[in-house]
């Protein structure tokens, strides 16, 4: 029987011929990843070492990456304190995949391990958050896991006990319409498949669209493969794999583009004719409650967000630009744009995106999470609604368990920033 | 006997189980505070301690699902509680699992707050309703952690055994 991605990467990390779904296994860990959290997992690591009269180092401080995004710049003298805390360990331990808080590099975790070309096909990948999946757009195999577990991937430089996951075949046929946008395709699939419906599963993404798709869309799908609950999504790596890690991430290094076999089992195959897609809108309050724009057109928002691991990439803030250049946000709603790196922030500020948006009424903030799960500014009032194209909607995402978060894509989210409502792009221009 | 506390429905995400805004706290020791911050009632109970250890949050599908933070496991570790599911989010099981946070995986469970409920390895039992419930083992693979009291404990066991390896044998 053939093999999926995910077991040729699980079989190559662990040192086996192959694996069958179900196989208990130990890969090595290619890249650990962590932001703040950090501070937890330091404890924990600590904690393993204890009464042991070994001096606690890790593994392989080159295999470590550390990315301050969740509240920068520190929102509070305790994050302040633990940051400090994390970047004394960084430096101590020889850590130099390390992102501190400053404009010349940077951002969110997820963006910055695609950019700064940390993330390699063939790679097991480990991160103290969940929306680690995202790397799978580069080839890897990423999931998330908690500080603990981080903690011993230090200590051992394996993930112990992981069981070899099924996975799905999702297979993305068509071209994508004007103004609906990979976000589109993750919101109808996670609608599809149900917050819990790849529990366990690595969604493997296959078919034309995908193909045709840059590494930023990919990465967006990858990103909230998590939302219906699987382990990993990943996308086998490409012609566009390659392209991305030379031309914009520098990496010269050989490239493993691990493929599955023509012969691989899967626990189901899906397949989505993008072409027929109209802008998807997940409702309050589970990223589940997915439905086309038609249904909740109309409705008055608040606030609108741009950002995120998810939306904050160069494209994104392109199409927000040109929705918004010359244009003003309608009164009584605020905007706020939030790129997922410094790389992109710069860029953004060079092509005069950031001017376009400041000028039409926009907030643009530094780079970082804060917004999307209500940690650090952009909180929302009681009873009020936000449009975002940020990854999760759950009651009190945005730190207000009494207001309403819809998730979109970044055209919707500009199309709507005009009008006030919730705003079909197709129908504007 | 345990008594249920709480019961939930399905997809209840670690947003609400340990809202974002207090993620800054971190240490095991402090997060039992924030537990269900945004229910002022449970919150409040569990503040008094008028819930006694044992006790049971009973939940429908995917709990725990979103953010791997971990603090939704410990903040609940923290009051002594044990979990009874429908299912689980494979992180927050996992993380569980690893703290050592009781979580039993019961996918036809039926029960209300105020029910006594008898827990065994391989059943539940609503003593108040008289229902009898299969629940399902935690995933193999983990077992071993279990069986060592956690994570951390496992791990530190097995840096120890290779540290000696590797002492015993010299320098590969």
């Amino acid at each position: 029987m053939g093999q999926t991605v995910a077991q040729k990467i699980l079989a190559r990390a662990a040192g086996l011929p192959s694996v069958n779904v179900g196989d208990v296994v130990e890969p090595a860990v290619d890249l650990a990843m962590s932001h703040e959290n950090t501070a937890l997992v330091i404890n924990q690591f600590l904690e393993v070492f204890a009464g042991t009269g070994l001096e606690p180092r890790v593994w392989d401080p080159s295999k470590i990456a550390v990315i301050f995004d969740h509240r920068v710049p520190a929102e509070s003298a305790k994050t302040a304190t633990n940051q400090k805390k994390v970047r004394e360990f960084a430096a101590a331990q020889g850590i130099a995949k390390f992102h501190d808080v400053r404009g010349d590099q940077g951002g969110i975790c997820h963006q910055v391990l695609a950019e700064e070309g940390y993330d390699r096909p063939g790679y097991v990948i480990v991160g103290a958050d969940s929306h680690t999946t995202s790397h799978g757009a580069l080839g890897a195999l990423a999931f998330g896991v908690g500080a603990t577990e981080l903690a011993s991937v230090w200590a051992l430089g394996r993930a112990v006990n992981i069981q070899v996951p099924a996975s799905i075949k999702v297979v993305l046929r068509g071209r994508l319409g004007s103004a609906v946008a990979p976000k589109d395709i993750i919101l109808h699939l996670v609608g599809l498949l149900s917050a819990e419906g790849a529990n366990f599963k690595v969604i493997e993404f296959h078919g034309e669209a995908t193909s045709a798709m840059p590494t930023s869309g990919r990465l967006v799908l990858c990103n909230m493969s998590v939302e219906a609950g699987a382990t990993s999504g990943i996308v086998p790596a490409d012609a566009e794999t390659v392209r991305y890690l030379r031309d914009e991430a520098g990496v010269a290094d050989p490239l493993d583009l691990v493929q599955p076999d023509a012969d691989a089992a899967y626990d189901r195959v899906i397949e989505v004719d993008v072409a027929a897609l109209a802008p998807q809108i997940a409702c309050p309050h589970t990223v589940d409650n997915v439905k086309a724009i038609d249904a909740v057109a109309g409705t008055k928002v608040h606030q609108i967000v741009i950002g995120s691991c998810t939306n904050g990439r160069l494209d994104d803030l392109e199409v927000a630009a040109a929705a918004l250049r010359g244009r003003t946000i309608a009164k009584g709603v605020r905007m706020l744009v939030f790129p997922a790196s410094w790389k992109i922030y710069r860029e953004a500020m060079r092509r005069g995106y950031l001017a376009d948006l400041i000028e039409a009424g926009a907030v643009v903030m530094n780079p970082g999470c804060g917004c999307c799960l209500g940690v650090h500014e952009g909180a929302l009032g009681d009873g009020e609604v936000a449009l975002s194209t940020t990854n999760r909607n759950f009651k009190g995402r945005m730190g207000n368990a009494a207001s309403e978060v819809y998730l979109c894509s970044p055209a919707v989210a500009a199309a709507s920033a005009v009008t006030g409502v919730i705003t079909d792009p197709r129908q504007e221009g | 006997m345990s008594t249920v506390v709480y019961a939930v429905g399905d997809d209840v995400s670690t947003d609400t189980i340990y809202p974002g805004r207090f993620m800054a706290t971190v240490l095991p020791t402090e997060t039992p505070q924030f537990c269900f911050a945004d229910d002022q009632a449970f919150n409040g109970a569990l503040q008094r301690r008028s819930i006694a250890p044992g006790s049971v949050i009973v939940a429908g599908q995917n709990f725990g699902c979103g953010s791997s933070r971990e603090q939704a496991a410990s903040t609940l570790k923290g009051h002594g509680l044990v979990v009874v599911a429908k299912g689980f989010a494979r992180i927050f099981l996992q993380n569980s699992i690893n703290l050592g946070l009781r979580t039993v995986i019961c996918p036809t469970i039926s029960a209300s707050a105020g029910d006594d409920l008898e827990i065994t390895p391989t059943r539940v039992r609503n003593l108040t309703t008289g229902a009898d419930f299969a629940t399902v083992p935690l995933p193999a693979a983990r077992q071993a952690i279990i069986d060592a009291g956690g994570l951390i404990a496992y791990t530190r066991a097995r840096l120890v055994a290779a540290r000696r390896r590797s002492a015993d044998h010299g320098p590969a």
